[in-house]
C-alpha cells in the first residue's frame, strides 16, 4: 500500500514513493509530540497530503526509559490522498528502548527502525522490560536497522553553546528531526523560523542549540556516512483541491467553528469548561478569542460549566460547553434542564476510552448511548458527530445552528483521535456561509415563554432585559398554554410529546443521506460515524477496485437520523457498521430501522486500521458468496 | 422615554397561587422583598432571580421579574451563567440549607471566593422540608428525623463561618419575621457589588417548628439577639446595658454588663464591618452569647463579572475589529495551485 523504504542499492538520487508512515516514538519528556507536528508542518508546506496520530500517555512525566512513558507521534504522507494516519508504519524512530518495545509491533515487515544507541544500555532495557540488548536477539531480523548515537551527536553541537548536559540533550528530538527532514527532503526554515519564535527572544542559546541540532542531523543524512545505504526519498506534490491550505487540529477547528456558528447566528459565546483530556484545547482555544466577544469560564466542577453555560444561554449568549465521557456523565442532570425550559446549549464532548477514567488519552466511539439516551426521563436531544479534524468546523457551525433555531441542547461527538489529529485544511471563507440570526423575542402582545413556533415547535426565546416579558421558567413541568407550573396529566403527556416531536422535526430540516462511495443498493454497505472515517472510506475504495460490491455511509446525524436512512440501509443485502464501541450505532439502527445489521467493533484506544475494515468486507462478502 | 411609574410591592406579585405550606417563614421573607425591590428601584426587566432546588427554590415563581427555578445545589453555578453573560442584570440568589450548604456547597463556595456581583438569600430552617423532614447540614447534633431517629450525629455547618472561609466580602444575617432588619440588609446586600451572601433565619411551621425560638422569641429576643451596626458598639440587652468585650488573653468574645467590675462603654468592641476577624467572632456567637444579626462583614473588592469583563474589553481594545478570516489564516499556510 505504500511505497518501500527497501533501498538496498547505492544510490545517490532519491528514489520517488508514493506514502509513507513515519511514527516518532520516545520518552514523554524526549518532545516526541513538538517532532511530530514540526515535521506535520513542512511536511503540508511541502505540498503533501498527510494525516497525524499522536498517540500519548496520560502521565505528563513518567518515570525516565519506561513503557508507560512512551509517547509517539505517527504520519502518514504522501502524493496522493490521504485517508488516515496508517495502519502500519514504515518507519519507525526510537529514541530509547521502551520505544522501540512499544512500537515495534506497529513496523510492517522490512520497514526502517532508527535507534539512538545512546539510550540502549543495560540499565534501560530493565526498564523497558528487555531481558538482552533487542539488537542482538534476532528481534529486528525482519527490519532494517539504523543505529546511530543521537545523544551523543546532539551533545557534540549543543553543548559548547552553552547548554549544560541535561538541557542538550533535550535537542536530541531536533537532530532527529533535521535527519527524518533529510530523509524525505523536507525544508528545515520552517521549523527553525518555529525555534526562533519560541525560544529566541527568552533564551536565544537553546534556539541555537536546537538549531544546530536540526541542521547536525540533516548534515548527517547529508553526508556519505550514511546516504550509500539508505538513499533519501521524494514524494511528489499530491493533487489536492486548488486554494489556500493550512494545517488543523479537530479540537482548534472545533473551536473555530463554533466561533464562526454563534457569528452566523448573531450571538456572542460563553464557553464554561471543567479540564479534563482529551477535551481541555478546546477551551485553551477559545480562551483566546476575547476580542472576537467570546467569554470563557473554566467552572469549579463540570455540573457548575454546564450550569454556567445554561444561565449564559438563559440570559441570551450562546451557552457551550466542552468535556469527556466522565464529565459528560455529570453534566447530563443539567442538560436535562436545558431540554425541559428548552435553552439553546452544545455541548462538546470529545469521547475517549471508558468506563470510568477508562483510557484518558486514548480514543473510543462510546458516548453514543450516553449522547442519545443517557438522561432521566424522556429527554431527546440532536446528536451530531464529526468525522475529521476539518469536518469539526462544519459540524460545530450546524450543531450551533440547530441549538439557536431549535431552542435545545445538542450534543456535539468528537473524539481523542480528532482532536489532537491534523490535517491540512482548506481554509473556508466564512462569507460562503448563510447566516441564521437569531431573533429574540421582544413583542409582550401575547407572550408567554413556551409560546411555539408552529413549525420548528421551538419556543419563544426572551431574555433577561427585555421590557415586557418577565416571566419564570423552570425544571417543574410547564403549561403548554402559559408556561407555569403544570402537574396536569395531559399536560404532561403533551409537552412530552411535543419535546419529542420538535427533536424528531429537525429530520425535515438536515440534508438526506448519501452515499460517500458506491451507489444505493447493492451487496453490502459499511456504515461509520465519527473518526472511523477515513479507514472505511478508503477499505471501501480498494475493495471496490478489487471488485468487491460494497459501499459506505458516514452519518453526521446521529439523532435525529436523515429521514431517508431507513429506505436506504434496507437497499443494501449486508449492513456492516464499523465503530470503536461494542456496537451502539449498531444498536440504535437495529432499534429503529429493524435491519439485521452486523458489526465490526473495536476498543483497543488506537483508530481503526484500513486492513481490519478490508478484512472484515472480504470475509462477510465470501460468506455470503459461498452460501449462494 | 418617560420616566416609570413608580412600583409598589404588588407590582413584584406575580398571579401565581403561592404553594407554602401556612405559616411558613417563606412568607414573611418574600413580603420583605416584594418591598424592598421597589425601593431599590429594580424594574421587572432587569432583576433575575435564581434558584436551585427546595421550598425556598420556589421562592422565583412569586416574584414579578424574570426567574429561573433550576436543579438542586446548581443556583450559584447558573447565576454566574446569567451575571457573566449579562452584568447589567440585577441578580439574585435564593435556596435553602441544604440545597446551598449541602448538593451546592461546592458551588456556593465557588460564586462567593470569585465574589460575582449577586445576592445570594440562604433561607435557613435547619430541616429538609420538601422532602419532609430530614435533618440538614445545620440541624444541630441530636435532631431527630424521619432518617436520623436516634438523633443526628453530624456536627452542624455554620453558613456564615462557611462563607467568610470562602472568602466573601459581604455576610450578614436577618430573621424572617423582622421585616425592618431584613429589609435593610437585603438593601446593604444589593447595594454592595459583589457577592452578598445573607442567611435568613426561617420557621420551618411543619418539620421543625420553633427551631430558633430560644432567638426569636419576645421573651429572650433582647438577650439572644445582637443587631450589630458598622461604628458602633456591640451592645445588646433590653436596655442596652450589656456588651461584647475582647479577652485579649483568649482572642474571644466575652459577654459583660455596663457598669459591672468597672466596665464601661471604652470596654466594649466597636463594630468594623471591614474587620473580617472580628466578623468570624460574630459569626460563631451562639447561646449563652447573642446571635449575631445585621451585616457582620463588609468589605468591597472588585466583582469577578467585572474582572472578566475588563479583560474582554482590554481584548477588544488591541483587536477592534477581529475577523474570523484572519484568524483562520494565521499562522503557516500555503497555497495549491
Amino acid at each position: 500500500m505504500v511505497g518501500s523504504v527497501a533501498g538496498t542499492a547505492a544510490q545517490r538520487g532519491r528514489k520517488k514513493v508514493e506514502s509513507v508512515v513515519v511514527r516518532f516514538a520516545g520518552d514523554s519528556g524526549d518532545g516526541m509530540q513538538i517532532t511530530g507536528s514540526q515535521f506535520s508542518s513542512s511536511t503540508a508546506l511541502h505540498g503533501n497530503d498527510l494525516a497525524t496520530f499522536p498517540d500519548f500517555p496520560a502521565e505528563i512525566r513518567a518515570p525516565i526509559g519506561t513503557t508507560f512513558g512512551v509517547s509517539a507521534f505517527q504520519i502518514n504522507f504522501g502524493s496522493r490522498a490521504i485517508k488516515t494516519s496508517g495502519d502500519k508504519s514504515d518507519v519507525l524512530v526510537a529514541m530509547n528502548a521502551a520505544a522501540l518495545k512499544v512500537s515495534l509491533s506497529n513496523l510492517r515487515e522490512g520497514g526502517l527502525v532508527i535507534l539512538d544507541t545512546g539510550s540502549f544500555n543495560e540499565r534501560n532495557f530493565v526498564k523497558a522490560g528487555y531481558k538482552v540488548d533487542p539488537r542482538t536477539d534476532g528481534s529486528l531480523a525482519h527490519y532494517q536497522v539504523m543505529e546511530i548515537d543521537i545523544s551523543k551527536m546532539t551533545l557534540d553541537v549543543a553543548k559548547p553553546l552553552g547548554l549544560s548536559q541535561k538541557e542538550a540533550l533535550r535537542c536530541k528530538n531536533m537532530w532527529t528531526l533535521g535527519l527524518v527532514y533529510w530523509m524525505y527532503d523536507r525544508d528545515l526554515q520552517p521549523t527553525i523560523d518555529w525555534l526562533q519564535g519560541k525560544f529566541g527572544a527568552k533564551a536565544p542559546e537553546v534556539a541555537a542549540a536546537n538549531i544546530a541540532a536540526l541542521k547536525a542531523g540533516h548534515a548527517f543524512g547529508e553526508t556519505v556516512e550514511i546516504s550509500g545505504d539508505y538513499a533519501g526519498y521524494s514524494i511528489g506534490r499530491a493533487s489536492i483541491e486548488k486554494g489556500l491550505y493550512r494545517l488543523v487540529q479537530g479540537s482548534e477547528a472545533l473551536a473555530w467553528g463554533l466561533l464562526a456558528g454563534s457569528q452566523l447566528a448573531g450571538l456572542e459565546m460563553l464557553l464554561a469548561s471543567y479540564p479534563i483530556t482529551p477535551s481541555s484545547p478546546v477551551l485553551h482555544s477559545l480562551s483566546d478569542l476575547k476580542a472576537f466577544g467570546v467569554l470563557t469560564f473554566q467552572a469549579e466542577d463540570e455540573i457548575a460549566a454546564a450550569c454556567a453555560a445554561i444561565g449564559a444561554s438563559y440570559a441570551g449568549r450562546l451557552g457551550v460547553t466542552a468535556s469527556s465521557g466522565p464529565g459528560i456523565a455529570l453534566k447530563t442532570e443539567a442538560i436535562g434542564l436545558a431540554i425541559g425550559t428548552e435553552l439553546p446549549l452544545v455541548v462538546v464532548n470529545t469521547q475517549r476510552a471508558g468506563p470510568s477514567t477508562g483510557l484518558p488519552t486514548k480514543t473510543e466511539q462510546s458516548d453514543l448511548y450516553l449522547s442519545v439516551y443517557g438522561r432521566n426521563a424522556d429527554a431527546p436531544m440532536p446528536v451530531l458527530s464529526v468525522r475529521s479534524p476539518g469536518d469539526a468546523f462544519e459540524t460545530a457551525i450546524e450543531a450551533v445552528r440547530i441549538a439557536t433555531k431549535y431552542m435545545t441542547p445538542v450534543m456535539l461527538l468528537s473524539d481523542g483521535y480528532i482532536a489532537n489529529a491534523a490535517e491540512p485544511w482548506l481554509v473556508p471563507d466564512i462569507a460562503d456561509y448563510k447566516p441564521f440570526p437569531v431573533k429574540f423575542r421582544t413583542d409582550p402582545e401575547g407572550f408567554h415563554p413556551f409560546l411555539r413556533d408552529p413549525k420548528t415547535l421551538a419556543r419563544a426565546w426572551a431574555v433577561p432585559g427585555t421590557p415586557g416579558l418577565a416571566h419564570r421558567i423552570g425544571g417543574i413541568e410547564r403549561d403548554y398554554n402559559s408556561g407555569n407550573i403544570s402537574y396536569e396529566p395531559e399536560n404532561h403527556q403533551r409537552m412530552t410529546d411535543t419535546r419529542a416531536n420538535k427533536i424528531l422535526g429537525i429530520a425535515n430540516d438536515i440534508p438526506e443521506q448519501q452515499v460517500e462511495i458506491g451507489a444505493p443498493g447493492g451487496k453490502m454497505v459499511v456504515v461509520g460515524w465519527g473518526s472511523t472515517y477515513g479507514p472505511i472510506n478508503r477499505a471501501v475504495s480498494n475493495m471496490r477496485e478489487a471488485g468487491y460490491d460494497v459501499s459506505h455511509i458516514h452519518l453526521r446525524y446521529i439523532w435525529p437520523l436523515p429521514r431517508n436512512l431507513g429506505d436506504l440501509l434496507r437497499s443494501y443485502d449486508q449492513v456492516l457498521i464499523a465503530e470503536m464501541n461494542t456496537g451502539q450505532l449498531r444498536t440504535l439502527l437495529r432499534a429503529e430501522y429493524l435491519v439485521p445489521a452486523d458489526g465490526l467493533n473495536k476498543v483497543s484506544g488506537q483508530p481503526m486500521m484500513i486492513s481490519e475494515v478490508e478484512d472484515a468486507i472480504r470475509s462477510r462478502l465470501a460468506t455470503a458468496k459461498a452460501a449462494e | 422615554m418617560n420616566a416609570p411609574a413608580k412600583l409598589t410591592p404588588d407590582d413584584f406579585a406575580t398571579d401565581q397561587e403561592v404553594r407554602w405550606c401556612p405559616g411558613c417563614g417563606d412568607y414573611a421573607i418574600l413580603k420583605a422583598v416584594h418591598k424592598t425591590l421597589p425601593e431599590l428601584g429594580a424594574t421587572h426587566e432587569n432583576t433575575v432571580f435564581v434558584s436551585g432546588i427546595g421550598c425556598a427554590a420556589r421562592f422565583p415563581y412569586y416574584i414579578n421579574t424574570y426567574g429561573f427555578h433550576t436543579i438542586h445545589g446548581r443556583a450559584a453555578a447558573i447565576a454566574t451563567g446569567v451575571k457573566l453573560a449579562n452584568p447589567e442584570l440585577n441578580v439574585w440568589v435564593v435556596g435553602g440549607d441544604g440545597d446551598s450548604l449541602s448538593i451546592g456547597g461546592n458551588h456556593l463556595f465557588h460564586l462567593l471566593r470569585r465574589n460575582v456581583d449577586v445576592q445570594y438569600l440562604m433561607f435557613n430552617n435547619e430541616i429538609y422540608g420538601l422532602t419532609k423532614g430530614q435533618f440538614s447540614p445545620t440541624s444541630r447534633v441530636g435532631t431527630k428525623s424521619p432518617s436520623t431517629p436516634q438523633g443526628s450525629v453530624d456536627r452542624p455547618a455554620n453558613g456564615l463561618r462557611f462563607a467568610l472561609g470562602a472568602g466573601a466580602r459581604f455576610v450578614g444575617r436577618a430573621i424572617d419575621i423582622q421585616q425592618a432588619n431584613l429589609g435593610a440588609l437585603l438593601k446593604r446586600a444589593h447595594g454592595h457589588k459583589g457577592a452578598s451572601f445573607v442567611e435568613i433565619l426561617q420557621n420551618c411551621i411543619v418539620y421543625n417548628d420553633d427551631v430558633f425560638a430560644h432567638i426569636t422569641d419576645k421573651k429572650v429576643a433582647a438577650d439572644a439577639q445582637i443587631l450589630v451596626e458598622d461604628g458602633k458598639p456591640l451592645l445588646f440587652g433590653k436596655d442596652k446595658s450589656k456588651g461584647l468585650r475582647l479577652n485579649v488573653k483568649t482572642l474571644a468574645l466575652e459577654m459583660v454588663t455596663l457598669g459591672e467590675g468597672g466596665v464601661g462603654l471604652d470596654d466594649i468592641l466597636v463594630h468594623d464591618e471591614k474587620n473580617r476577624v472580628l466578623g468570624g467572632l460574630l459569626a460563631d456567637l451562639e447561646a449563652p452569647f447573642p446571635v449575631a444579626l445585621g451585616v457582620i462583614y463588609c468589605d468591597p473588592a472588585e466583582s469577578y463579572e467585572a474582572a472578566v469583563w475588563g479583560q474582554m474589553a482590554q481584548a477588544k481594545a488591541k483587536n477592534p475589529k477581529p475577523d474570523i478570516n484572519k484568524l483562520l489564516r494565521a499562522g503557516n499556510v500555503w497555497t495549491v495551485e
